[in-house]
């Protein structure tokens, strides 16, 4: 149990390597390891996905992802969009648009929507929800999340979002 | 792009003399540290030497303990130690949920299962180590037995004198019985035209955040001081129950909700886990930390709306009601939740269930049961989305049977606006509200007429397309006049704010409320910054904070910005007062002279101004330029409470479209309205998400929502997979219209709102699959709407045609 396994992969750009135990899920790794605490937790069963971070590019759940699978891997967390006192067109579309209540799931559909918007889906409202459906919210009802991520699809924004 | 979202008033709301802050779309003063993922929720806190507890649930819903070894479990490195109810009760007194309600049963809240576990996902042992890891690896070593015992999973068998007792000690299963009406219902029915009526049911649902529940403990030897963080909505609650149960002074206990991550009423009361973790906290000297994982918050959270309720209706020949009659039974769960008690949702259905219409006579019962389940605690709506269901359902059955349109019945019913205030059947007093103006402003904008014309054409083609109208009215921002829980011992009617402006010119703004997603933040900084003069960035609204008054009770039942925005307007009042008292004596003019805004102090009409900052600067600091008198008399600084001793009153009419699809037997919603009235609007834009928030949990109601027991009370729905919350792809998008009427009976003329979308969703879409399916002669009963229950309808409906 107390086996460990070292391994490398950069974070938001930044180079990391950590002993780990192999049972030890990404989410945890980027929370309790690095204190990157933006990325949350919701179900850990792959249901909610609180926890998507992108993972080579991709969006992956962070809680169905060993963190012994990210070894050489480049991660991307909603700390490595905007800051607070500069937020990202896309984090900024969110706040004008009302995309968030509770703010828990908001990392997660941040990170999805990255996803989308890196993969150029069509900017209308079935294409986002229907790439929106692996990520619950609880509290906006979902209609000022697919409007923020429809505005910045329509906009075809081209910021340093499309490159993480 | 139109509008989709146009905006009416019936209220005096001159949009010219309207202030420039409240009404204002402000963007929320929380969202860019929530965007950045630097919020801070409890999950998130790590204090120095913190261990963390795991708990052994049972997984029988009732059983005795025979044994439990906790050997293996106490030899595994890096546990600190296992512990189960007896060593426990040396630091914790388990509270009773209490009630004047006459004949009501209290139940205590154990932090432990002791002797006997009562339902499914009960903690028993509670696991602390040094990391969480290791706690589960060391509760999966417990050997715990427990023998069944006999139980009554059904509430209506629960009932029967014999069934096999949840708490024997109290003799029956029937914590609460109540009666309430008016009129001579018997006479109603006696001389009805039509009567229509049925059995109904709203299983069993979970709130579900999306952040699960969590807490750290952290107990001060020094000091002899607790501090419990938690993800609550009521942190004065626990507070004041955490020195009653742990036997401290109130200025030795601070409880803080930092951000919480959603609640919807499930994190509204106190829970075992909280006060594991603060007796493990004082024991071992330590910080103690639980984070729930999600298959705990499917057992574990308290759980909502599990109620059966048969109701008749009795109507004159041009479809007025003459009367209503209901049988209610909540199945409440093993315990009475503290500090609301069982008796909180049961009552509340039958109390709300007589809705925005006019009715003479009313007679209603409603047993709260006890039954081997989760708790039932609060969740959005409360008894409301259960009483709303059942009165719609039957508003159209009346309809159907005499032959008129469900828009023209509710015409016919709906307390018109010359009858305000009107008492209804229960007692309820509703205020002047936007009864009548709410159901037309909906019907207009969906355009009713051409929708019932199109529905012909649908039906035609085969297809099955159903419209479905709610109205309701509910009573928010209560006062101190009515209780939040019927006989609660605790005073929700109040809440204060303490607005000061500091050295440096900046003001701070505390309440007793705590936001968990409402961007009370925001609301709240709008109404002090309106209210006193200054800038909305000047502000910063504190709150989720035990000591930042001496009392306050929390966000639930839709009541913070009436109480909280209430008490701000009048301590913000206060301060201006002084304000300009200070500043009228600093630039040599009258007081009456001054005015505030935007964060300066001016003479109205000329360029004679001092910034708010160089105000508070000189009061505090400068010593001669203000006689002492003036400094020690006046303070910039002011507490203020207000109780709004009855409440407001608050309505909506919601419009559902849907179609069911006739080989799947899934429904779609295809058009949603909502026309709500929450009087004078603080921010239209968080109105609006809150209305959209309600309405998508009225839809997980409505359609997929459903927490299943088998026979022996075990929960088969303990995972997301099994326990279906709606996704963007089931919700539908949202037209949602203002009707701010006026409220002169209040200080503000803010309604609340929070809760609406979800007690109005629930009934509209039952209504509108109803009407989908009415030409195969299929009833709506039972919720949610699942494409199973559909088709079992729709073929149990055949068969019967069959046999005629």
């Amino acid at each position: 149990m107390n086996r460990t396994v070292t391994i490398g992969l950069t974070v938001n750009g930044n180079p990391v390597e950590r002993a780990v135990e192999p049972r030890l899920h990404l989410a945890d790794f980027l929370r309790e390891e690095l204190h990157l605490t933006g990325t949350h937790i919701g179900c850990e069963h792959g249901v909610c996905g609180a926890c998507t971070v992108l993972m080579n590019g991709d969006s992956v759940r962070a809680c169905l992802t060993f963190a012994v699978q990210a070894d050489g891997a480049e991660i991307t967390t909603v700390e490595g969009l905007g800051r607070v006192d500069d937020l990202s067109p896309l984090q900024q579309a969110f706040r004008e648009h009302h995309a968030l209540q509770c703010g828990f799931c908001t990392p997660g559909m941040l990170m999805t929507a990255l996803d989308m918007i890196r993969k150029q889906i069509p900017p209308t409202q079935a294409a986002v929800r229907d790439a929106l459906s692996g990520n619950l919210c609880r509290c906006t009802g979902y209609q000022f999340i697919v409007d923020a991520v429809v505005a910045v699809l329509a906009a075809n924004v081209d910021t340093k979002e499309g490159d993480g | 792009m139109a509008d989709p979202r146009p905006s009416m008033r019936i209220g005096p709301f001159d949009p010219n003399a309207r202030p420039k802050i409240v009404g204002a779309r402000v963007q929320r003063l929380e969202d860019p540290r929530l965007l950045a993922g630097a919020g801070r929720y409890t999950a998130d806190i790590k204090l120095p030497n913190m261990a963390h507890v795991a708990f052994l649930r049972s997984d029988r819903a009732h059983a005795r303990i025979a044994r439990i070894d906790r050997a293996a479990a106490r030899t595994l490195p890096g546990v600190v130690g296992v512990y189960v109810a007896a060593d426990l009760y040396e630091f914790v007194t388990p509270p009773r949920a209490a009630s004047k309600t006459a004949g009501f049963v209290s139940t205590p809240v154990l932090p432990l299962a002791d002797g006997k576990v009562r339902h499914v996902g009960e903690p028993v042992v509670a696991v602390v180590a040094n990391s969480r890891h290791i706690a589960e690896d060391a509760a999966a070593l417990i050997d715990l037995v427990l023998e069944p015992l006999p139980a009554a999973v059904d509430p209506e068998a629960a009932a029967q004198d014999g069934a096999p007792l949840l708490h024997e000690a109290e003799g029956t299963n029937v914590l609460v019985d109540r009666t309430l009406g008016r009129g001579d219902i018997d006479a109603a029915f006696a001389s009805a035209a039509a009567t229509v009526g049925g059995r109904y049911r709203m299983t069993r649902k979970s709130p579900s955040p999306i952040e699960a529940r969590a807490c750290v403990a952290d107990w001060d030897g020094g000091r002899r001081a607790l501090t419990l963080h938690s993800a609550t909505q009521v942190p004065g609650i626990i507070r004041d129950t955490i020195c009653e149960v742990f036997n401290l002074p109130g200025n030795r206990v601070r409880v803080l909700a930092p951000d919480v991550g959603g609640a919807f009423g499930s994190k509204g009361c106190l829970y075992p886990d909280e006060m594991v973790a603060c007796a493990l906290s004082i024991m071992l000297g330590r910080p103690i930390k639980w984070v729930s994982d999600r298959l705990e918050d499917l057992v574990g959270t308290y759980q909502a709306f599990d109620e059966h309720v048969e109701a008749h209706l009795a109507l004159d020949g041009e479809g007025r009601i003459l009367g209503v009659r209901a049988e209610a039974i909540g199945d409440v769960g093993a315990y009475s939740i503290y500090p609301w008690t069982a008796a909180m949702e049961p009552v509340q259905v039958i109390s709300f269930l007589p809705g925005p219409y006019r009715m003479p006579a009313y007679h209603a019962r409603t047993r709260a049961v006890a039954t081997p389940k989760t708790p039932m605690g609060a969740y959005r709506g409360v008894g409301r989305p259960m009483a709303a269901f059942v009165m719609e359902r039957l508003i159209d059955l009346g309809a159907r049977k005499l032959g008129i349109d469900p828009l023209e019945m509710r015409r016919r019913n709906l307390v018109q606006p010359h009858e305000f205030p009107y008492k209804t059947g229960s007692g309820i007093v509703w205020n002047r509200a936007g009864f009548t103006e709410s159901l037309e402003a909906a019907v207009k904008h969906i355009g009713y007429d051409a929708l019932r014309a199109a529905q012909e054409k649908a039906r035609e083609q085969g297809r099955m397309v159903g419209i479905g109208l709610a109205c309701y009215a509910e009573l928010t921002g209560i006062g101190s006049r009515i209780a939040v829980a019927p006989g609660a011992p605790i005073n929700t009617g109040i809440e204060s704010a303490t607005i000061r402006i500091d050295a440096t010119g900046s003001v701070v703004a505390a309440f007793g409320i705590a936001s968990h997603g409402q961007g009370l933040e925001t609301t709240l900084a709008q109404v002090v910054a309106e209210e006193l003069g200054c800038r909305i960035e000047d502000v910063e609204v504190l709150h989720g904070d035990s000591t930042l008054v001496a009392h306050g009770t929390g966000t639930y039942a839709s009541r913070s910005t009436i109480l909280a925005g209430g008490a701000a307007t009048l301590a913000a009042r206060a301060v201006r007062k002084n304000v300009l008292h200070v500043a009228a004596q600093l630039m040599e003019v009258a007081e009456a002279d001054l005015e505030m805004a935007d964060g300066r102090v001016f003479v109205a009409g000329t360029d004679k101004a001092l910034p708010l900052r160089e105000v508070a600067r000189t009061f505090y600091q400068d010593v001669s330029r203000l006689p002492k008198e003036v400094r020690e008399d006046y303070e910039l600084e002011a507490t203020r409470s207000f109780d709004p001793y009855f409440g407001t009153t608050a309505a909506a009419t919601h419009i559902a479209v849907v179609e069911v699809d006739p080989v799947t037997w899934g429904v779609t919603v295809l058009r949603y309205v909502v026309a709500e009235d929450c009087g004078r609007i603080i921010n239209p834009m968080i109105v609006e998400g809150q209305v959209h928030g309600g309405v998508a949990q009225g839809v997980g109601v409505a359609l997929l929502e459903e927490v299943v027991h088998d026979a022996d009370g075990q929960i088969l729905s303990a995972s997301l997979v099994d326990y279906l919350l709606p996704t963007a792809v089931e919700i539908p998008a949202m037209d949602v219209l203002h009707v701010e009427s006026e409220n002169p009976d209040n200080l503000t003329g803010f309604r609340g709102m929070g809760e609406g979308g979800t007690i109005g969703a629930p009934a509209a879409i039952a209504n509108a699959v109803a009407d989908a399916l009415a030409p195969l002669d299929v009833d709506v009963t039972t919720l949610p709407l699942t494409p199973e229950r559909i088709f079992r309808l729709v073929e149990a409906a055949k068969a019967a045609r069959r046999t005629t």
